[in-house]
């Protein structure tokens, strides 16, 4: 009788890089069905859109570098991308520029880099930027608060049709972050903003419900052990310390904490974006530090930046601290000496 | 007096198999004592220890094969039955390649050699007598490493605890559990000659806190014992808990150090099956004979322990197990996570084998594609001491040593935790392996190289030196202008030389 050769361990677990990315997709859905009932079709229609340019550009990627094509692309990580991406542009969004923030991030982020393992930048962060600061006049296309367009208004918009300055000022509006910052910078304090039940008061209340379908999503994911607690603590952790010191030492000009954790991409980015194995720390100290890192950055780029949200921002400067964050941050190995 | 019981808390690392254990239950009792015996004469540290018989002769039961060896890692052999030594030659040993093996055709007369007496009072001995005698009944560390166990019970040092090992490190592997339910008492008594040999003051028994019938067991045999220095510990069920360095950290909370022993930190571990046979020997004069393994496996018609004779082909095992499976492809000793695989079933039953594994192919993992790693950090998570498979791999990858032994390559236990979380099926363990060598070679070759320099500046300076010399001699024989002592001189330096240089 023959008898293999093969080495140890002879067991494998039941964990697959594509079950994870799985359960990422099935994270997301509470936050794109909450985000869907408050800003209309439009982000589902956009959603279908970024997930089928991103597995093409995928599959396309992989039969250029010579790579199995099909199983990869559908190992579900091109689709967390373009859900990503669908989350984070508005709803209005014109098919064209959720188009090429698919392309920067599938092929310039991603395969650029080595495809999936090896990209140094969140991709969905990098189609997402490149786009934010191409054409800032489409990323503002976010729908007023109790006016989400229907799925035929906003298929106009996705289509890509020209609308006249007065239909897309009846339509949209700016995002909690944005008014606020806008009427901070007009000399404007907290309580006189959030004073008209109609505008950022309702516009904050609908941000709230779509942060917490995705802490909802991520705390699912956490319970899984898909992801790990240490990025999304410690981001929400310093966020909230550096929105509640600026609070306590003027509440007049300064948000909440509440206001700060439930506003933009806040929750999405800490349990969806930051914690992107790939581009993140990888020892558990580094993931603390990364991290407080991105709640830090996000802190600021919000609070003296020109973009509302400084999310996507924070995350990409934390991607270029990794290999530093990694090499310092080694756990201390069994038997060795502390410190 | 009431038990004294430990729960040690649940390590940070290691893994929980969610795979059900397949039942062995007790130690079925020894296979007859017919056909043929194949006694390897490995010794731990790869040598041969000499036989004392020739082809021919015929051996009792218990009968010394080879001289008392007398290095750290020897230790005694005995014939595992009485019959006729047909041939001593080389054949597979499983773990250690093609080794030299006396071949003994039993004849089923199991006859006992009445060389060896039994310790009537091993607690009055003396510990150098016991040690003697422990090291004349040939036993070694039975929970696979072999170590000789008179060595390891004499460490030269202070030792406060003695931990009696009866977690099994290995998922599958049921031969501690089998032993301890059968033989408590005698387990328990063998720890007691042990504290007396060593002078410690408690002894820790250690056992898997899933394992109820054998925590029974043990409770009840300690009862009866009534001795104040043992201690219960019930392990929680992780993978490796039951290593060495692992079992200790999880009792004591303390590490041994890198490089180090656990006499380091005052305590010595001996496998449970030790202990047993220090006792049986102490009780019997029986020297090490026989041992309990496990055949397990889905590639196995059943799952048992069976205390069989050293040197029984493991075929005969497997079939005493009910055979093989149609679906059997690898046979392995030791358990799934860190068995050796073994190429030929004629093999032999060595001290060393606590399991052999048998493998089926829907259970054998498909060689399935090994994904890019995604950094996910899982068997960071899992690792027993702490190292970051995932940037070793890196290094790894890229041949970069400096990297490899910065990130601890060395201290990798090769448990295979890592790979079993590893989502991207990366066969990590395999590559370490493979990186461990490697790093041995290059330091091999730097060690190699660095010796020849020396050499090589050597030589040049005292070839310098004779030439200085066979100047100056010439020089002052020139002055004395006697030419022919001259010549007589240098004829007797080229033959110095020449025969330097043959030395050499």
């Amino acid at each position: 009788m023959m008898f293999l050769s093969r080495d140890a361990p002879y067991w494998r677990g039941a964990d697959s890089v594509s079950k994870m990315m799985m359960s990422v997709n099935l994270a997301l859905l509470p936050v794109m069905l909450v985000s869907a009932w408050i800003l209309g079709l439009g982000i589902i229609v956009n959603a279908v859109l970024a997930c089928l340019f991103c597995v093409a550009l995928e599959a396309l990627a992989l039969r250029l570098r010579g790579r199995p094509a099909l199983a990869s692309a559908l190992d579900g990580s091109a689709l967390i991308t373009g859900l990503l991406i669908a989350l984070a542009v508005p709803p209005l969004t014109p098919w064209w520029v959720t188009a090429v923030a698919c392309l920067f991030a599938i092929v310039f982020a991603k395969h650029l880099y080595g495809g999936l393992g090896y990209n140094v930048f969140n991709p969905a962060m990098v189609g997402y930027v490149v786009v934010l600061v191409s054409f800032p006049q489409h990323i503002a296309l976010w729908p007023a608060p109790n006016s989400a367009p229907g799925l035929v208004e906003a298929l106009q918009f996705i289509g890509g049709g020209a609308f006249d300055s007065a239909t897309v000022d009846a339509i949209t509006a700016a995002t909690p972050l944005d008014s606020i910052k806008i009427q901070l910078g007009q000399m404007r304090t907290m309580r006189e903003i959030f004073a008209d039940p109609t505008g950022t008061q309702l516009a904050y209340r609908d941000w709230t419900w779509i942060n917490a379908a995705a802490l909802a999503g991520g705390l699912w994911l956490l319970r899984k052990k898909v992801i790990r607690w240490h990025i999304p603590a410690a981001m929400l952790t310093t966020m909230g310390l550096l929105y509640m010191i600026s609070y306590a030492a003027d509440s007049a000009v300064h948000m909440a904490p509440t206001v700060g954790l439930f506003s933009g991409g806040t929750m999405l980015g800490a349990f969806f974006v930051a914690t992107d194995p790939v581009s993140a720390a990888t020892t558990e100290r580094g993931r603390l530090l990364y991290g407080a890192g991105i709640g830090m950055l996000c802190f600021v780029i919000r609070k003296w930046g020109a973009y509302p949200d400084g999310l996507a921002f924070a995350v990409l400067l934390m991607n270029m601290a990794v290999p530093l964050l990694d090499r310092y941050t080694q756990p201390r190995i069994y038997g060795h000496g502390r410190g | 007096m009431p038990l004294s019981e430990l729960n040690p808390p649940t390590p940070k690392w290691g893994i929980r198999f969610d795979r059900p254990n397949l039942k062995t239950g007790l130690p079925l009792q020894p296979l007859m004592p017919a056909g043929q015996y194949i006694v390897p004469l490995v010794q731990k540290d790869g040598s041969a220890a000499e036989p004392l018989l020739a082809p021919g002769a015929t051996v009792l039961k218990g009968q010394p094969l080879v001289a008392l060896p007398t290095g750290d890692q020897g230790a005694a052999i005995h014939a595992p039955t009485s019959g006729r030594v047909s041939a001593i030659e080389q054949h597979s040993v499983p773990g250690s390649g093609m080794q030299r093996c006396i071949f003994i055709e039993a004849d089923g007369a199991d006859q006992a050699w009445s060389g060896i007496t039994p310790v009537r009072n091993p607690l009055d001995d003396s510990p150098a007598s016991l040690l003697d005698a422990i090291a004349a009944a040939g036993i070694v560390g039975l929970g696979g490493a072999m170590f000789p166990t008179a060595t390891k019970l004499d460490p030269g040092s202070r030792i406060h605890t003695l931990v009696l090992n009866g977690v099994e490190c290995e998922p599958r592997i049921n031969c501690d559990d089998g032993l301890i339910r059968d033989r408590a008492g005698e387990i328990l008594a063998g720890g007691q000659i042990m504290l007396h040999i060593l002078g410690a003051e408690r002894c820790i028994v250690a056992v898997k806190a899933d394992t109820e019938v054998a925590i029974e067991c043990l409770r009840a045999a300690l009862a009866e014992l009534n001795d104040a220095r043992f201690t219960l510990a019930l392990v929680p069920p992780v993978y490796p808990a039951g290593g060495e360095r692992q079992l200790l950290q999880i009792l004591t909370g303390q590490e041994i150090p890198a490089g180090g022993l656990p006499r380091d930190i005052g305590c010595i571990c001996q496998n449970v099956a030790t202990a047993s046979a220090v006792q049986r020997f102490m009780h019997t004069g029986e020297p090490l004979t026989s041992r309990i393994v496990t055949i397990t496996g889905s590639g196995v018609a059943n799952a048992i322990n069976v205390e069989a004779r050293l040197g029984t082909p493991i075929r005969q095992l497997i079939e005493f197990a009910g055979g093989y499976t149609t679906d059997a492809v690898q046979l392995i000793m030791g358990g799934p996570m860190m068995g050796l695989p073994i190429a030929d079933d004629s093999a032999p039953l060595t001290k060393a084998t606590n399991c052999i594994y048998v493998h089926a192919q829907q259970e054998s993992a498909p060689p399935s594609a090994e994904l890019a790693c995604i950094r996910c950090g899982d068997c960071a998570t899992v690792c027993p001491v702490a190292l970051a498979p995932q940037l070793l791999l890196n290094a790894q990858r890229g041949d970069d040593f400096e990297a490899l032994q910065d990130l601890g390559l060395a201290d990798c236990i090769e448990c295979g935790c890592c790979d079993y979380v590893c989502p991207s099926n990366i066969e990590l363990t395999s590559r370490f392996r493979r990186a461990k060598h490697a790093e041995r070679e290059i330091e091999f070759e730097r060690l190699r190289a660095a010796t020849a320099e020396e050499r090589f500046v050597a030589r040049t300076k005292r070839l310098e030196r004779e030439a200085d010399e066979r100047r100056a001699q010439s020089e002052a024989t020139d002055a004395a202008g006697n030419q022919a002592e001259a010549l007589q001189r240098l004829l007797e330096r080229i033959a110095k030389n020449d025969d330097r240089q043959k030395r050499e």
